[in-house]
């Protein structure tokens, strides 16, 4: 993956050193307050992921996987401990260079596409090369190709509204994946699709994987995280590896467990 | 993210929700075209104005009761007062102590109702003595004019004849001012109307007749003008001076800041209205830049909704890695997109009401093309400054909140 190296110098984003792990996160610490309240989201979570696994992270709502989610995407930052996202200190960055990173390095897919229903298919996709300031015809050829990889050529000019759910999350990989980043974070990318487009969604991220993507994981569903080579789980702010390789009885069990 | 990405998203916004948009573009429409059209009926008025004072008549010197120590006239005022007498007018008559004067005229205004059988009319009847038709540059085109100290006689301009008989051709008619009779003997030759008053709508009787028969009273020797005519142009200062002095010293007055008259020459009067024109221009056009303030609002207010509107959207682009800079842009090229549309639509009401206003109100209205392009540039002006906060809290939000609030 030369091409995202190359990119991030061009955006002005210079790694600290050279690094084969996409994520290093070592004893993250995440507290909210509210008020008087505190409440502790990550009590110390260590998670390693090289280039090229494809990362499943499980755990009941209120485990601390949305935060974990959050932190991983660059969307928060760390009250304690240390983030390193394709060799990029987070701690170390402000407002506008966390933008350019998470432009740069992580490509997002929600649970609920998040798609701007005025825009196009391929002007949905095109957006974070807008950001990058690339020029129109170069987005709209990197636009074109990344919807024709998660196979909607012919709906390049199709709004949101006029696709099914598991195009719409279609679009959002394409969309993912157009800036070519060094992670595609999904959060619950199935939670809103019936079982056929869970299948298409679930299948076209694996056949990322396979081309060696990077891919992290949230979700609640068994079956889905099974998909994974990696299964980590969130309980109580704490990170617990459950699985490597792949079984499903040791990922349902966790999934019991955590329940 | 690049200019033309930024219109193309703030006009996509924009044309996203057009019946709020409009009704914003409204609210800045109205104020520009306020503004564009009270100016114009300010610099119309003043223009008018000018043109009818300097119809009076030149070389003429005009006093006033009441005093003008302020050089820009806005003190006292013209006729307050009653200081100034028919001994006065006398005085300056003297070809002794004010030579440069070439005539004089006194005049006593009254507004009466006059009457002729059934038909009657109210007018401005105006006392005159001295060399009224000379000073005033007036002529009468039928008859005789009226004879000094007569307390029966009346001319009738040619307006005040038409309503009252039909015809100017009325010498020799009957006419009752304030319960007497007064016998038309002459009729003024035409001046012309200007905008505000009609020259030729005026009935001139002798001013014994005004001060004994028509108001009479304790005031009898009260005059409202006096009008002194220079000889040339070059005089007029001259005569300024001699009938100021003579007046001081008539009414026994040391200081020239303490007098209770005003001496001024028909151009300063011109400068004098022309300064009240434009103090009232100001003021107008104050009051119609609060309502572009009140425009302003409202698109704060559209800006508002918007940004609590497409909160999910923001932290989407923030998300796809959108600096806090470009969203900022985003919501302030939509402003400013509203304040431009307002604006210009505003200038273009504001022209077109110039141009339908003066056949309505017969006042002019001088529309100026540096009013227009400036009354623009303040809407956009507005439009952006109303439109930072909404922007700068656009540009705020956590990208996660965003994301979540759906």
């Amino acid at each position: 993956m030369n091409a995202t190296s190359v990119a991030a110098a061009d955006y002005g984003l210079v790694a600290d050193e050279p690094d084969q792990a996409v994520i290093r996160l070592s004893d993250a610490r995440k507290t909210y307050r509210t008020g008087s309240m505190e409440f502790e989201a990550l009590r110390g979570v260590d998670l390693q992921i090289q280039r090229g696994e494809y990362v499943a992270i499980i755990g009941p709502s209120g485990s601390g996987k949305s935060t974990l989610m959050n932190i991983l995407g660059c969307l928060d930052v760390l009250s304690d401990g240390d983030y390193r996202l394709a060799g990029h200190n987070v701690a170390d960055l402000d407002s506008v260079e966390l933008a350019k990173l998470r432009n740069e390095e992580i490509g997002f897919v929600f649970q609920q596409f998040h798609l701007l229903a005025d825009l196009s298919a391929v002007r949905n996709v095109e957006l974070p090369l807008i950001y990058r300031g690339l020029g129109k015809r170069e987005r709209r050829e990197r636009a074109l190709r990344a919807l024709e990889r998660v196979g909607l050529a012919d709906k390049t000019a199709n709004r949101p509204g006029e696709l099914s759910g598991g195009q719409q999350q279609r679009v959002a990989v394409a969309r993912a994946l157009v800036g070519d980043p060094a992670l595609i974070l999904a959060d619950e990318p199935t939670g809103n699709l019936d079982s056929t487009s869970t299948r298409d969604v679930l299948a076209l991220l694996d056949s990322l994987q396979q081309q060696g993507r990077t891919i992290v994981l949230i979700t609640h569903e068994p079956d889905v995280a099974q998909r994974a080579q990696r299964v980590v789980q969130m309980r109580d702010g704490e990170l617990e590896e459950l699985s490597s390789p792949r079984s499903h009885a040791a990922i349902r069990s966790g999934i019991e467990v955590a329940r | 993210m690049s200019w033309a990405e930024t219109y193309a998203t703030a006009w996509h916004a924009i044309r996203s929700h057009l019946m709020r948009s409009l009704l914003t573009v409204l609210g800045i429409l109205i104020g520009i075209a306020a503004v564009v059209l009270t100016v114009g009926l300010g610099l119309g008025t003043q223009r008018d104005v000018s043109a009818e004072i300097s119809s009076l008549g030149s070389n003429l010197l005009i006093v006033t009761p009441g005093s003008d120590t302020d050089a820009e006239g806005m003190r006292g005022g013209f006729g307050t007062g009653q200081t100034l007498t028919r001994r006065d007018g006398q005085a300056l008559s003297s070809q002794v102590t004010v030579p440069d004067a070439e005539s004089v005229a006194l005049e006593r205004e009254s507004s009466q109702s006059i009457e002729a059988g059934q038909s009657n009319w109210t007018t401005t009847v105006t006392g005159v003595s001295g060399e009224w038709l000379h000073t005033r540059s007036r002529e009468v085109a039928l008859g005789s004019f009226v004879t000094e100290g007569s307390v029966d006689e009346v001319v009738l301009g040619a307006t005040t004849a038409e309503e009252l008989f039909g015809t100017t051709v009325v010498v020799g008619q009957t006419v009752t001012i304030a319960d007497n009779s007064f016998q038309v003997v002459g009729v003024l030759a035409e001046q012309g109307s200007s905008a505000e008053t009609d020259l030729d709508d005026a009935a001139i009787v002798s001013l014994d007749a005004m001060s004994s028969v028509i108001v009479g009273g304790t005031s009898s020797e009260t005059v409202s003008t006096i009008y002194l005519k220079a000889a040339s142009t070059d005089q007029i200062s001259a005569v300024k001076q001699q009938a100021t002095a003579l007046l001081l010293n008539l009414h026994g007055i040391t200081q020239p800041d303490d007098a209770d008259f005003t001496v001024s020459a028909q151009n300063a009067l011109v400068g004098t209205a022309t300064s009240v024109y434009r103090t009232l221009t100001v003021l107008l056009a104050s009051i119609a830049a609060l309502s572009l303030l009140v425009g302003g609002i409202g698109v704060m207010n559209i800006m508002l909704v918007s940004v609590t509107e497409r909160t999910n959207e923001i932290g989407l682009r923030k998300a796809l890695g959108a600096q806090p800079t470009a969203i900022r842009r985003q919501f302030l090229t939509e402003a400013a997109m509203l304040g431009l549309t307002g604006g210009l639509l505003g200038a273009l009401l504001g022209i077109v009401a110039a141009r339908v206003l003066p056949t309505l109100i017969g006042s002019s209205v001088v529309v100026l093309p540096l009013a227009v392009i400036g009354s623009i540039c303040v809407a956009v002006a507005i439009a952006m400054i109303f439109g930072v906060y909404p922007a700068v809290r656009a540009a705020r939000l956590a990208p996660i909140d965003a994301l979540r609030s759906q």
